[in-house]
């Protein structure tokens, strides 16, 4: 598509750094159980450890590492909002490029049942989904890539609707060309780059939402080991904390550690983005 | 006589990428009171920029890099941003191209033309108003009491276009800039429009620079012309000497196109006609567009449908090419009727004719390089794939003149407007059709590239005898390459027949008024016209 790797070397300073925080972060996901000194679930010393060895971020109410559980986190929290975003991506985009180009009752059709879908609160909609389901990971990440999947209709559909006004669309139904080749050959290539910018910010929003929903009992379950639901159990004790001294300062930030990590990482994806977005809408002109 | 503009050795540069580019080299012009000068070039020649540094102006992405401005005594290079806003509207105005875009969609066209008075307190609003209602009248617009409170989408574009120069007249300006104001116009009403602008810049005894590619518009309007080409200047003299005679090659080349002679044909075999339309009616929704057109294109000829913008041409090409439902009347292709709609049409028929588009920008998909764009049709329509179908892509660019090794991998972003156009016509060739509907292909592109595009399509109607309908609303174009004309007007056909017939005298009042309305290469042809028309009223 838009050989961005082959741009590589000249990527911004700001491109880099949010590559190479992606970077750390898949190494993390990825190597996860080489890396953590501790299993993800694994009772390993006292509860409400401070910051020294061998836990060097401390350990949970139940003595749990906190830094192998934020390490494991990164594989379950990542990894799940990655798979919903290309799934809801995957959805809008088919959709509404679809509604676009047919057009009709079709189009009719497809935009009313997602507007119906939006009007929904989708957090409240998302609760009541899971607690008839059960919050498995597959419900997780179909019901999440549904909702999502709205918004990203409504971006496609908007852009292709720009581009089908262009004379090489008409250019391509002349020539007899089916719907297939319109959508994938005509179109998608030049409605990439606000799909990509999208990209970003809805991964950033699937994250958050797997976070909130985890915060709030409904997401990935315990003992598995994700930042939102990290965030939901140290919450309280920030209230708690003695922050006189460093030793018992640290007790007081648990919960800012999964937050942090969940910054970070929204941070770096969207530098990258940016950057990407950049060079796509560079090669449109 | 004073000067009133002096421009010396001045230097333009633009920013591409990260270095910059000259765009006007080291340019002198001058400007007596009262005087109007004509900058005519092809597009890139520099002449909008040059004509907006008078008021002091470079676009954004624009520097100037040397050289001095001098309006009436004061230096405008490096002046202050309040001595410029001084200058700008009150002393010296300036008419855009576009006038659709120039004016704020949301505001009356009187607030607008208020505006600058207001401002720079020339005069309060109520007295601006009032010789707003006098500039109206004086531009002959159509009721000049309430033009003024109409908002811009609700008068044509010649009015609109009339309104512009009056609201540039609003403050009484020494100075008036005008860049390509009547480009969009058809040629009706560019002449109505070129009429009421000569009068007022002479009535009011402004100076004027007057920027345009048709020197034979800039002999109606200037009193001396400046001939630019790639930022330099070519040649500067008064109308009428460059006229008679032109010293420079480049500038006898700015009316190439009104020159060009298609190589002559055989006489036309007696074969049964390859496109034949039958009293076609058509409609948008309830508006309805064409009533009863009916024309036939022979084999291995041109058709030139001529008309204004409106006249429904390009309509009858949609229809053809199955893009628009026809509500009565048949159309007949190779002594078969033509299927409504491109879904009933078989492959093999949709091969046998292809259309070129006016903007070749918006046709060619920015995502596909030219390897794509001409292989596509190759591909699809002749099913050559792998070397074979490569080795074609190479013929059908050397065929349209452009060197395969530099442009096979180019995408259509990294083409000029003449190479984009181009290679819309390789890619219709590249489906071997025995019609092809030209929408106004020369239309976006200057005169020099359209004469070469001419050329080129000639060449390949004599090689292959393809059948081209050609739609367009230039008659320059017509004359130079059409056997057969077809005068359209409100969706109906005036008048049809061969070139020569409808060129000579004789013929519907329509097509003679099309024909006298285009500009001619003769510095009185505006006011003859005019008092022709005046008597032939009276």
């Amino acid at each position: 598509m838009t050989h961005w790797l082959f741009h590589l070397p000249s990527a911004p300073l700001s491109a880099r750094i949010g590559l190479a925080l992606i970077g750390i972060y898949a190494i993390l996901a990825l190597f996860a159980p080489l890396i953590a000194p501790y299993g993800e679930a694994e009772v390993a010393g006292a509860a409400y450890q401070p910051w020294v060895a061998p836990f060097y971020l401390g350990t949970d109410a139940l003595g749990r590492d906190v830094m192998s559980r934020l390490i494991y986190g990164a594989r379950n929290t990542v990894g799940i909002a990655l798979i919903t975003t290309c799934l809801a991506f995957l959805i809008g985009t088919a959709l509404g490029l679809l509604a676009a180009t047919v057009g009709g009752w079709v189009d009719t059709v497809l935009s009313r049942l997602i507007d119906v879908l939006m009007a929904i609160p989708s957090l409240i909609f998302a609760l009541l989904i899971l607690t008839i389901t059960g919050a498995s990971a597959a419900a997780l990440v179909l019901v999440i890539a549904v909702l999502d999947s709205t918004r990203v209709f409504r971006l496609s559909r908007a852009v292709a609707q720009g581009i089908l006004t262009m004379d090489y669309i008409e250019v391509a139904r002349m020539r007899g060309e089916g719907l297939g080749w319109i959508i994938r050959r005509e179109i998608l290539p030049n409605a990439s780059a606000p799909l990509i910018a999208e990209f970003g910010l809805r991964f950033c929003f699937v994250f958050l939402f797997i976070s909130a929903l985890s915060f709030l009992g409904l997401g990935l379950q315990p003992p598995t080991a994700d930042w939102g639901s990290m965030v939901r159990e140290s919450a309280r004790l920030i209230s708690f904390a003695n922050f006189a001294t460093w030793q018992t300062a640290t007790f007081g930030l648990a919960p800012l550690l999964p937050a942090t990590a969940i910054a970070i990482l929204t941070v770096a994806v969207n530098l990258v983005v940016d950057w990407v977005l950049h060079l796509s809408s560079g090669l449109k002109d | 006589m004073t000067k009133l503009l002096e421009i010396r050795d001045l230097w333009i540069e633009g920013r591409s990428g990260d270095d910059w580019h000259k765009i006007v080299k080291g340019v002198s012009l001058d400007l007596a009171r009262g005087e109007v000068l004509g900058l005519i070039g092809e597009s890139g020649a520099g002449k909008s920029t040059l004509g907006l540094t008078a008021m002091g102006h470079v676009r954004p992405g624009c520097r100037i890099a040397g050289g001095s401005i001098r309006f009436d005594g004061q230096e405008l290079v490096g002046a202050s941003a309040q001595t410029l806003r001084d200058l700008r509207g009150r002393r010296i105005a300036y008419v855009a191209q576009s006038s659709a875009a120039a004016f704020n969609p949301a505001w009356r066209l009187i607030r607008q033309h208020c505006e600058a008075p207001v401002c720079h307190g020339v005069m309060p609003r109520a007295q601006a108003e009032a010789e707003a209602v006098r500039l109206y009248g004086e531009m002959r617009l159509p009721d000049p009491d309430q033009i003024g409170f109409r908002f811009p989408h609700q008068v044509s574009g010649g009015q609109l276009q009339r309104a512009m120069t009056a609201m540039a007249m609003a403050c009484k300006p020494d100075l008036i800039i005008f860049d390509e104001p009547t480009t969009a116009l058809d040629v009706t009403t560019q002449i109505e429009v070129l009429a009421a602008i000569r009068d007022i810049v002479r009535n009011h005894g402004a100076a004027a620079i007057y920027i345009t590619h048709d020197l034979a518009v800039v002999a109606q309007m200037a009193d001396r012309v400046k001939v630019l080409l790639k930022g330099e200047e070519v040649e500067d003299a008064p109308v009428r000497e460059m006229l008679a005679n032109p010293r420079e090659a480049y500038t006898r080349s700015l009316w190439a196109v009104r020159e060009f002679q298609p190589a002559p044909r055989d006489p036309a075999p007696a074969s049964p006609p390859l496109l034949k339309i039958d009293g076609v009616d058509a409609s948008y929704g309830t508006h309805k567009v064409l009533e009863n057109v009916s024309l036939t294109v022979p084999r291995g000829r041109t058709v030139a449908v001529v008309g204004e913008s409106g006249s429904g041409k390009s309509t009858t090409a949609r229809v053809v090419m199955g893009l628009l439902f026809p509500g009565a009347g048949k159309v007949t292709f190779d002594g078969a009727a033509l299927p409504t709609t491109i879904g009933a049409r078989s492959r093999r028929l949709l091969q046998r004719m292809q259309m070129i588009h006016q903007m070749a920008d918006t046709a060619l998909n920015p995502r596909h390089r030219i390897r794509e764009v001409l292989g596509r049709p190759l591909e699809f329509y002749l099913g050559l794939k792998g070397r074979e179908k490569e080795a074609r892509i190479r013929e059908l660019l050397t065929e349209i003149e452009l060197p395969p090794d530099r442009f096979i991998d180019r995408l259509p972003g990294e083409l000029s407007g003449g190479q984009k156009q181009r290679v819309c016509i390789a890619r219709a060739l590249a489906a071997e059709p025995e019609l092809i509907i030209c929408d106004e292909v020369t239309s976006a592109l200057d005169q020099l590239v359209a004469e070469g595009i001419l050329r080129l399509l000639d060449r390949i109607q004599r090689e292959r005898g393809i059948s081209y309908l050609f739609i367009t609303h230039d008659l320059a174009t017509v004359r130079a390459i059409a056997d057969h004309v077809v005068v359209m007007q409100h969706g109906r056909v005036v008048e049809q027949g061969d070139k020569d017939r409808i060129f000579s005298p004789e013929h519907e009042p329509y097509t003679d008024l099309l024909l006298s309305s285009v500009p001619e290469m003769d510095p009185d042809w505006l006011s003859r016209v005019l008092d022709q028309r005046r008597a032939a009223a009276s």
